[in-house]
């Protein structure tokens, strides 16, 4: 399956970046290539590309502040490249507002299979009209509304729910949950999961402390809640 | 309110009398229980307190000395007042006599009558002179005079003739030259105690009714309440003085004792790690010495710990630095020979295979920096728990999973059983991690003969243990599988890589979990890892529910037996500090 689209790398190092552009390529993806941070959010704003592949550490300005930046005017997929993998790191990256990461080194399977799995909101949904807790969620018209009153939900929180609300009987483990909407083939990082439902949770839950919609199953994993 | 008291206090009062005796004897367990936990007090502060000891024993020993010298001083003086008072006594005696023998020639009476009558006033006037000595005389017929003249016993005070030992007046019959004295006791003035007193008797010739003796008896009252005074006295000043003696043996040993209390807490919180405390040095005594080396000590301490602070923390930050910096490079690299790799049909062969090794080794080359880099990361203490109630169950599953080609590879069967409760608090990523290396290297160890895992769970902890039918380890080596980099047999061909670092890893996560991870093994009977993990993180593990020795193995022989018997590793004996054999 090929998917088109277009990539923004945002990375210092230029034999990686070239390397990043000659495998993204070679899947048919259209690729642009940004070496510091300050230019990064610019370019972003000029060339509107479908998915941003961003290293944590750049010159100028900070992979997590360029990711801070372009999620506040964008819910584009945003996926981390990173050389770390301490908690507090990776915590910092996806609450910044990452989608993602990917740890180097990397397999670039690996890397195009996380890509994809972004990109594939591109394929068409059919009509669907799911409802959870007191939301209702429009599938193809990628909306969430509560009362009528739209919810806004970055791609990855949207495809998170959907994939709750699809089962509301089903108790997902976070794997599952990492290969449904992450794509991961094998076992990651079930922290991502964790921290994305936490954003979730603050953005539809009416007490995010007290969650109703996306319930924890304690040693299992999440459900969604009755509606 | 009082109205409500008074019959309740009524109703309890049948009840105290019934349990008087109970009563009697729990206020004896009580007072047997404090004196027990008061002497226990005692021997505490006796062993633990050398300013006790040294007050204690000095004081007992000044106790001693002042007793000693209190009743020798008691009995000197007490015998100096006697003899003093006995020597007055006869003088004062004689005197009487001779004045009682002049009244009596003086006189011319001549009837029995008029002789009592005189006797009666002689008597009386030499009784009280002055009342300042007191004294008593009796005045009687000498045993032996059978004179038919008869003057009466005459008496003057509270002194009676019964009082008077017939010894004496056998004595005087015996000896009328001289006086003869005696101690005797009499009934004091008040009447309730006795009072010792100096009985002189001599002889008086009355005339026309032969001899007659006289007795004055002396009361030793003022010389009782000298005594008395005295003794009081020396009660006091030896009381004063031991409670003194204590005090100046306090107050010195504090001296020395102080200096050396500081020693020790300053000590204290240096190995609590406090490493800029120091002791006060003052003067130039031995205990100023003593500060000063010990402040030396210290410093010296310091400055080593630093360096080799900053070393290790040089050397962990190297690492680290090193393995961040590798990664951007090795993703290129990575990227690119996959590239190569995928499109390796159109090479040549030596160009085709090279492409090949180039990536396995590659694929070795990014485990081995993973691994270094967590290495690093337990090292540099930046290694956090991330628990959540997981079922250790699913952990092994994925565990065998992940290990299911390297299985089939070496066609092992790997079983599993289950036994109790088997949810705990587990950071589930390092967790698998564990059992994951276990499985892999009971796999690469076990020759191809099946591996049997167990699962157990009691009420603190978890355990599963791998056990596999290899070659097993030889004699100290279950102490060393846990080295970094350590190969059980440097002999034996590499077959399925493996980092060296895996089973370091594993005892460090085990150890963040606050788990046990040992290894049992003996030769050609295969060898046992056993991970145990407390199932409420932080409460730590009384037991394992799984035996570390497995039950199919051979009975232990009777000999020595420090090689085959479990070694529970420490860890933390040193990063690198094990690189057994090549690797």
């Amino acid at each position: 399956m090929q998917v088109n689209g277009r990539v923004l790398v945002v990375d210092d190092d230029l034999a990686l970046a070239e390397m990043l552009g000659i495998v993204l390529r070679n899947e048919g993806l259209d690729v642009t290539h940004v070496a510091d941070g300050a230019t990064a959010v610019q370019t972003f704003r000029d060339t509107r590309p479908d998915l941003v592949l961003l290293d944590v550490m750049l010159p100028g300005l900070d992979g997590m502040e360029v990711c801070r930046r372009i999620r506040a005017e964008s819910g584009v997929p945003i996926v981390m490249l990173t050389a770390r993998t301490d908690t507090v790191d990776v915590v910092v990256g996806l609450e910044s507002g990452a989608d993602d990461y990917v740890v180097k080194p990397f397999k670039p399977q690996e890397l195009i299979a996380r890509v994809r799995a972004r990109l594939r909101r591109g394929d068409e949904p059919e009509p669907e009209r799911l409802e959870i807790g007191d939301l209702v969620i429009d599938v193809a018209g990628h909306s969430v509304k509560r009362d009528g009153q739209a919810l806004s939900l970055t791609p990855l929180e949207f495809d998170l729910l959907v994939a709750l609300a699809r089962k509301p009987w089903q108790v997902f483990t976070r794997e599952v949950l990492l290969e449904q909407v992450w794509g991961y083939r094998h076992a990651g990082d079930t922290r991502l999961v964790n921290v994305h439902v936490q954003r979730l949770r603050s953005k539809i839950e009416h007490d995010p402390e007290h969650p109703e919609i996306v319930v924890t199953v304690r040693g299992v994993g999440y459900k969604a809640g009755p509606s | 309110m009082t109205e409500r008291v008074r019959p309740a206090s009524a109703r309890a009062q049948p009840h105290t009398t019934d349990r008087s005796r109970p009563d009697v004897r729990a206020v004896l367990a009580v007072l047997r229980r404090w004196l027990v936990r008061g002497a226990r007090r005692i021997a505490h502060l006796w062993r633990a307190s050398l300013q006790f000891r040294v007050v204690t024993s000095t004081m007992l020993l000044g106790l001693v000395v002042v007793v000693m010298l209190g009743s020798y001083l008691f009995s000197t003086i007490s015998d100096g007042l006697e003899a003093d008072r006995t020597e007055s006594a006869k003088i004062e005696a004689s005197r009487l006599t001779s004045e009682v023998q002049a009244t009596f020639e003086d006189s011319d009476r001549t009837t029995a009558a008029d002789l009592n009558l005189l006797a009666q006033q002689a008597i009386t006037s030499a009784a009280a002179p002055g009342g300042d000595t007191e004294r008593f005389l009796i005045f009687t017929r000498g045993l032996g005079n059978t004179n038919s003249n008869v003057v009466q016993t005459t008496y003057t005070g509270r002194v009676r003739l019964p009082s008077v030992p017939i010894e004496l007046r056998q004595a005087v019959r015996d000896d009328p030259r001289h006086q003869q004295v005696t101690l005797i006791g009499i009934p004091s003035a008040q009447g309730d105690s006795t009072v010792p007193a100096v009985l002189v008797g001599s002889v008086v010739d009355v005339p026309l009714a032969g001899r007659y003796d006289l007795y004055a008896v002396f009361p030793m009252e003022r010389e009782e309440s000298t005594l008395a005074l005295i003794t009081r006295t020396f009660t006091i000043g030896g009381l004063v003085l031991v409670l003194l003696v204590g005090a100046i043996a306090w107050v010195v040993t504090r001296q020395v004792v102080n200096p050396v209390r500081r020693a020790a807490i300053v000590a204290e919180r240096l190995s609590s790690g406090r490493l800029n405390e120091r002791m006060r040095a003052r003067g130039e005594d031995d205990l100023a010495l003593l500060a000063k080396s010990f402040n030396e000590m210290a410093d010296s301490l310091q400055t080593q710990i630093r360096q080799l602070e900053g070393l290790s923390r040089v050397q962990q930050r190297f690492v680290s630095d090193v393995s961040h910096e590798l990664r951007t490079p090795l993703t290129t690299i990575r990227m690119a020979v996959d590239l190569i790799y995928d499109s390796r049909s159109g090479f040549e062969p030596a160009v085709a295979r090279s492409a090949e090794l180039l990536r396995g080794e590659l694929d070795r080359f990014e485990e081995l920096l993973a691994d270094l880099l967590e290495i690093s990361r337990f090292d540099a203490g930046a290694a956090a728990l991330d628990v959540d109630a997981t079922d250790v169950r699913d952990s092994v599953a994925r565990a065998v999973e992940a290990a299911r080609p390297i299985a089939e590879r070496w066609g092992s069967a790997v079983t599993v059983s289950t036994e109790g409760p088997t949810v705990a608090e587990i950071d589930a990523r390092r967790v698998e991690r564990i059992l994951r290396n276990l499985v892999v290297n009971a796999l690469e160890h076990g020759e191809g003969r099946p591996v049997d895992m167990a699962i157990a769970g009691n009420d603190t902890a978890v355990a599963v243990t791998v056990r596999d039918h290899g070659v097993g380890l030889r004699p100290g080596e279950a102490a060393l599988v846990f080295n970094r980099f350590w190969r059980a047999d440097p002999a034996r061909a590499r077959t399925t890589g493996g980092t060296g670092l895996g089973l370091a890893i594993s005892l460090e996560d085990a150890r963040l979990h606050e788990g046990w991870l040992q290894a049992w093994g003996e030769p050609g009977q295969g060898s046992l890892f056993r991970l145990t993990l407390p199932r409420k993180a932080g409460t730590p593990i009384s037991d394992s529910p799984l035996p570390l020795r497995p039950t199919d193995a051979p009975p232990v022989p009777d000999e020595p037996l420090t090689s085959s018997r479990p070694v529970t590793v420490t860890p933390g004996t040193g990063p690198w500090s094990a690189q057994v054999g090549p690797r």
